[in-house]
């Protein structure tokens, strides 16, 4: 073949086909008994360093910054307020699902009544005049829950 | 204390939105081949080599294994280094403590990535936790755009301050001929004519409010390689060789709720360590030009600020004042950073590059005109955490 036909040759590309490879990933004790709270009685803990005295949610076994062990579960509220936020409008595949997500929605990070970290979730508005930094929210649970985070459905503005 | 290290050489490909025409093996050749014309070197004086990019994005693992013969590794001491969007950076650390060692005298750092391959936020995805991220994650750009409403709201900055940012990148990319995006349509506008149509068209949708297209880095296919050289050749192989003064990187966090979403701590604390390294006391006067990892518009004011240019909350006064455009007394991102070139593996690798030809004064039309004592580069991963190395005209003493 010569470099001219080359040049006329149709570029080729081989798509991955519905691959499908599952994982089991372990939530280890901590976040075990986190989700299987929420899961049976609606409520929320998180750990306390016993060095810096840092509230963690979810809970975990090290506190990275001192490198402690933590041991002491505090309960934490399922009200909070909105530290950071956006409004996504543009669609793609929900990893969970495999569903794209409706657009647009409220993108937020809680920091609950009592933990000093924040917990990414979405809220029920998706009005940039309401979902704001600072905003007050509270968790809404589902019905049915199963164990994941997804238990609490949203947070909707207070 | 090692060897000292200098840049001697750098190539890169042009950036495309697709790169059908060459697979991995063949866009790594590209950039390796440049890189060695560059330096004046043929692939037999190389030492060693690093490689990176995100194996995610392409689905494809252990590069390191299957582009020898693009990356010139056959029968050479190769290794990956893969660490997110820092991988370019990290890499280049990489290829600096090789040659540091006094092991291997000149070392060949490689980044790549084909973005087009896959979906860029599907893969990203990957690297967060199944149990408490991906659930509700939204996505490569939403966790920028947080970032951005804390620091709108925390100093009153606006679409207008943010829109500056991606005017300025977008003309300097203007000068230089590897940037993917070349918007030809601004030439010639004025700056506050580009800011107001950012901030009011309609053709500039909203992705994640408050950030726009216009606000946010391309998805490139290309590649990047660097050569680094030991004290002991770097001179005899570039006229003004670019000495490696000071890096260091940081990490800070498990799940993106545990960030401080005030401050960007690893950049932060990354910056310090190579100021302290290098005897840097006042950032915006000694620092002579920069190459920035920047992937969202609000980056060019919060973390100049987390670097130490200026005070918390004056990022955009350095902005509008003109200081960070190419004639400023710090022209950030001359090629037009990573809001105009961003095949992610080789994207931080590219601003050792292009800080590096600075130095050496090789950046063509996009050199900026005053000496350059010292660039600074930054790689950032996401969210958050950094990679800083300061290059130096001066060898280290």
């Amino acid at each position: 073949m010569t470099n001219q036909e080359e040049k006329k040759q149709e570029l080729l590309t081989v798509t991955s086909g519905e691959m499908y490879q599952p994982y089991n990933w372990s939530a280890g004790s901590r976040g075990s008994r986190f989700l299987t709270e929420l899961k049976e009685n609606k409520r929320l803990f998180g750990i306390k360093c016993p060095k810096c005295g840092r509230v963690y949610v979810p809970p975990r076994k090290v506190c990275g910054r001192c490198y402690v062990a933590m041991d002491e579960l505090v309960p934490v509220s399922d009200e909070g307020e909105i530290v950071v936020c956006a409004i996504i409008e543009f669609g793609f595949v929900d990893p969970a699902t495999g569903v794209q997500r409706p657009v647009p929605y409220g993108y937020i990070f809680v920091r609950l009544d009592g933990a000093d970290t924040t917990l990414p979730h979405f809220c029920n508005s998706a009005d940039p005049e309401k979902v704001k930094v600072g905003a007050r929210v509270k968790a809404v649970f589902e019905d049915e829950r199963k164990g994941t985070l997804m238990d609490i459905r949203h947070f909707e503005l207070i | 204390m090692g060897k000292r290290v200098a840049v001697v050489g750098f190539g890169q490909t042009i950036g495309r939105s697709s790169r059908k025409d060459v697979n991995g093996v063949e866009i790594i050749n590209e950039a390796v081949v440049a890189a060695l014309a560059d330096a004046e070197l043929t692939i037999d004086d190389i030492d060693a080599i690093v490689i990176g990019n995100m194996d995610h994005f392409e689905g494809i693992n252990y590069v390191d294994s299957w582009s020898v013969e693009g990356s010139g590794g056959v029968m050479k001491p190769i290794f990956k280094v893969t660490t997110g969007g820092t991988t370019g950076s990290s890499v280049a650390m990489c290829a600096y403590y090789h040659a540091a060692s006094g092991m291997f005298d000149r070392v060949l750092a490689i980044g790549w990535e084909k973005n087009s391959e896959s979906d860029t936020t599907g893969a990203i995805i990957t690297a967060f936790d199944p149990f408490w991220e991906r659930p509700n994650i939204g996505g490569a750009i939403a966790g920028l755009a947080v970032e951005a409403s804390k620091y709108m709201s925390n100093y009153g900055v606006t679409e207008r301050d943010g829109a500056r940012v991606a005017v300025r990148e977008r003309l300097h990319a203007l000068n230089n001929p590897y940037a993917h995006l070349h918007q030809e349509w601004m030439k010639g506008m004025e700056v506050d004519q580009l800011v107001e149509l950012l901030v009011t068209s309609e053709q500039n949708q909203v992705l994640a409010y408050p950030l726009r297209m216009s606000d946010m880095c391309p998805r490139t296919d290309g590649a990047a390689a660097v050569v680094f050289a030991s004290e002991d050749v770097a001179e005899k192989i570039a006229p003004i060789p670019a000495w490696v003064v000071a890096t260091a990187n940081r990490h800070d966090y498990v799940y993106l709720g545990d960030l401080n979403w005030d401050v960007n701590e690893t950049l932060r604390d990354a910056s310090r360590k190579v100021f302290e390294k290098a005897g840097i006391k006042e950032p915006l006067k000694e620092i002579d030009v920069c190459e920035l990892y920047m992937p969202y518009s609000y980056a060019g004011l919060k973390w100049m600020e987390n670097i130490g240019f200026c005070g918390p909350g004056e990022g955009p006064k350095l902005l509008w004042d003109g200081t960070t455009d190419m004639d400023g007394e710090l022209p950030v991102n001359p090629s037009g950073g990573v809001m105009s070139y961003n095949a992610i593996g080789a994207t931080a690798l590219i601003r050792v590059g292009e800080a590096a030809i600075q130095v050496m004064r090789k950046a063509g039309t996009r050199q900026v005109q005053k000496d350059v004592n010292y660039a600074l580069s930054t790689g950032f991963g996401g969210c958050s955490w950094a990679d800083v190395m300061l290059l130096g005209k001066n060898k280290p003493a």
